[in-house]
């Protein structure tokens, strides 16, 4: 792409945002829409640097950063346990016809149950402590990664099974070789939400029963009717995915570079 | 190109059987495919298959190599009965069937690896196979990156490193233009002289498959299809492809075998 192109996009996506946030700030200070309900930007922003920044100031008795950390773990964990489980449950099904009809009403029934409504059973099968959001974030992921992985599991090119077949692979060869490949393009661009929803479990978890987290600040700030905290809470998540989706994309770069590779050299 | 430069071989070498059909049938659900169909082929022979669409072609290679059953009798090969997997068979497909997610040298030393050699073996062996079938420089590109030809190419070294006492080609160059084609024909000639291979290679193309083969067996319409011909090419080797169809002999096989072709693929269309 040429640079000033691209220098172009860049310079109208700072202004959108400088717009947006501008606006913004100025319906607040001008009273067109109500402070106590929507914040305002230099206040939010005010207390989220605040909060990252004064080395004393602390939410129920613990630095943002403690906060940060658990979030960051209990996304982490859900998300690493639901995208295990999924591969491996995905891969097996995808390989067995059998087993697959089996299962296949109750997967759909399990899927289709908003699993949000979860969040209090394992509340109350696991405690508020980090294991109920874990287990949260694990249903979420679990799903999304699971049809992906079988849908790439099913959807490899027979041309390339038998071709592998006939050049000697046994089934476990053809496991490693062929179909693990062929169905990481789909566990991978399943990823990118999967992360989303890894977090979705951990903050709603948070918000719904827990001493500590983000989605706890969010919920005491909405409980003392303070737009402000809530509003720099969402900042620091913002903040949160755009690092983790960054590490997602550099992750699928390198697992998926046969597909990256231009076409250029061809002659 | 170089036509190959080897000396005269006999076209019919005398020797065992190593692909035995008898009385084969095949079905699909109710369909039939194949009936009673019988033929043996000779070590080392180069063998076309030609024949309508939808006449089974496919189906007998597939059943060579294993990847098929037939639904009576039994196909045999040198190393016995086959009810599974040929392990003595290499199979080039008409599709495009590399490895996307290998490169070029993953892609062709995949064979050798996957039947146990070890892998700096392997290597070597893969980055000879790649010289000879004309690709050298280009160990770490990824299929995508290549032409229909040079994925030909891979796709020719990574069936004949192995070695495979058989070969089986289904239309394997036929979505090439004519002279990628030649070139490849030709390279596979001078490869099989060397390796003396038995070749199935199913075609609809009638001049490739005489200026190729050492014999000719036509297919009739399915469903049911039968052998309807067994047709020796007694043209001298090596041959040039491009220039077969200048050989003296050449145009009375071909005209013996399209006559009889020509009935066939009318009958298919009469359906």
């Amino acid at each position: 792409m040429p640079s000033e192109k691209q220098a172009l996009i860049v310079s109208l996506q700072l202004g959108l945002l400088l717009g947006v946030v501008g606006l913004w700030e100025f319906a607040a200070r001008f009273d067109w829409i109500d402070p106590f309900f929507f914040s305002q930007p230099s206040v939010f922003g005010a207390r989220a640097v605040r909060w990252l920044t004064e080395p004393g100031f602390l939410l129920g008795g613990r630095s943002i950063y403690h906060h940060l950390f658990v979030t960051m773990e209990e996304m982490f964990f859900g998300f690493l346990f639901g995208v295990f489980g999924g591969v491996v449950v995905g891969f097996l099904l995808g390989r067995s016809h059998f087993w697959s009809a089996v299962l296949n009403p109750y997967i759909q029934v399990l899927n289709a149950l908003p699993r949000l409504v979860l969040a209090p059973i394992f509340v109350l099968l696991l405690g508020i402590d980090e294991r109920s959001k874990i287990a949260l974030g694990f249903s979420l992921v679990f799903f999304i990664v699971f049809f992906n992985a079988y849908r790439g599991v099913r959807d490899v090119d027979r041309n390339i099974v038998n071709n592998a077949r006939m050049l000697g692979a046994s089934e476990m060869q053809l496991a490693w070789h062929v179909l693990l490949p062929s169905a990481m393009t789909w566990i991978l661009s399943s990823l990118h939400t999967s992360v989303g929803f890894a977090l979705v479990g951990a903050v709603v978890g948070e918000y719904l029963a827990a001493a500590r987290g983000l989605g706890w600040i969010i919920s005491q700030a909405q409980g003392n009717f303070d737009a402000a905290g809530v509003y720099a809470g969402m900042l620091i998540l913002c903040v949160v995915v755009v690092v983790v989706e960054f590490g997602v994309t550099w992750m699928e770069r390198r697992l998926i570079r046969w597909k990256d590779v231009n076409v250029e050299f061809s002659v | 190109m170089t036509p190959p430069n080897e000396k005269s071989r006999p076209s019919q070498p005398p020797g065992r059987i190593e692909i035995s059909f008898d009385s084969i049938g095949l079905r699909f659900g109710s369909y039939a495919a194949l009936s009673s169909l019988s033929f043996d082929v000779l070590q080392g022979q180069f063998v076309a298959i030609v024949g309508p669409t939808g006449c089974g072609k496919s189906s007998v290679l597939n059943l060579v190599a294993g990847l098929l059953k037939p639904t009576e009798g039994s196909v045999r090969t040198s190393g016995g009965s086959l009810d599974s997997i040929n392990r003595d068979a290499a199979y080039m497909s008409q599709h495009d069937a590399l490895l996307p997610w290998k490169t070029v040298i993953e892609n062709v030393m995949l064979g050798p690896l996957l039947r146990g050699r070890p892998r700096n073996q392997a290597i070597k062996d893969a980055e000879m196979w790649i010289e000879r079938v004309g690709l050298p420089g280009l160990d770490k590109r990824y299929p995508s990156q290549l032409s229909g030809g040079q994925r030909k190419r891979v796709a020719m070294a990574q069936a004949l490193i192995n070695r495979l006492p058989i070969l089986l080609m289904d239309e394997s160059f036929s979505a090439l233009d004519a002279q990628t084609r030649a070139i490849m024909e030709n390279k596979l000639l001078e490869l099989w002289q060397e390796l003396k291979a038995t070749v199935l290679f199913v075609t609809h193309d009638l001049e490739e498959a005489i200026a190729m083969a050492d014999r000719v067996l036509l297919f009739t319409a399915g469903p049911g299809a039968r052998l309807k011909g067994d047709y020796p090419v007694r043209l001298p080797r090596p041959r040039n492809v491009e220039e077969a169809r200048f050989i003296p002999g050449f145009l009375e096989i071909y005209e013996v075998v399209w006559r009889n072709l020509k009935e066939e693929v009318l009958a298919t269309y009469a359906k």
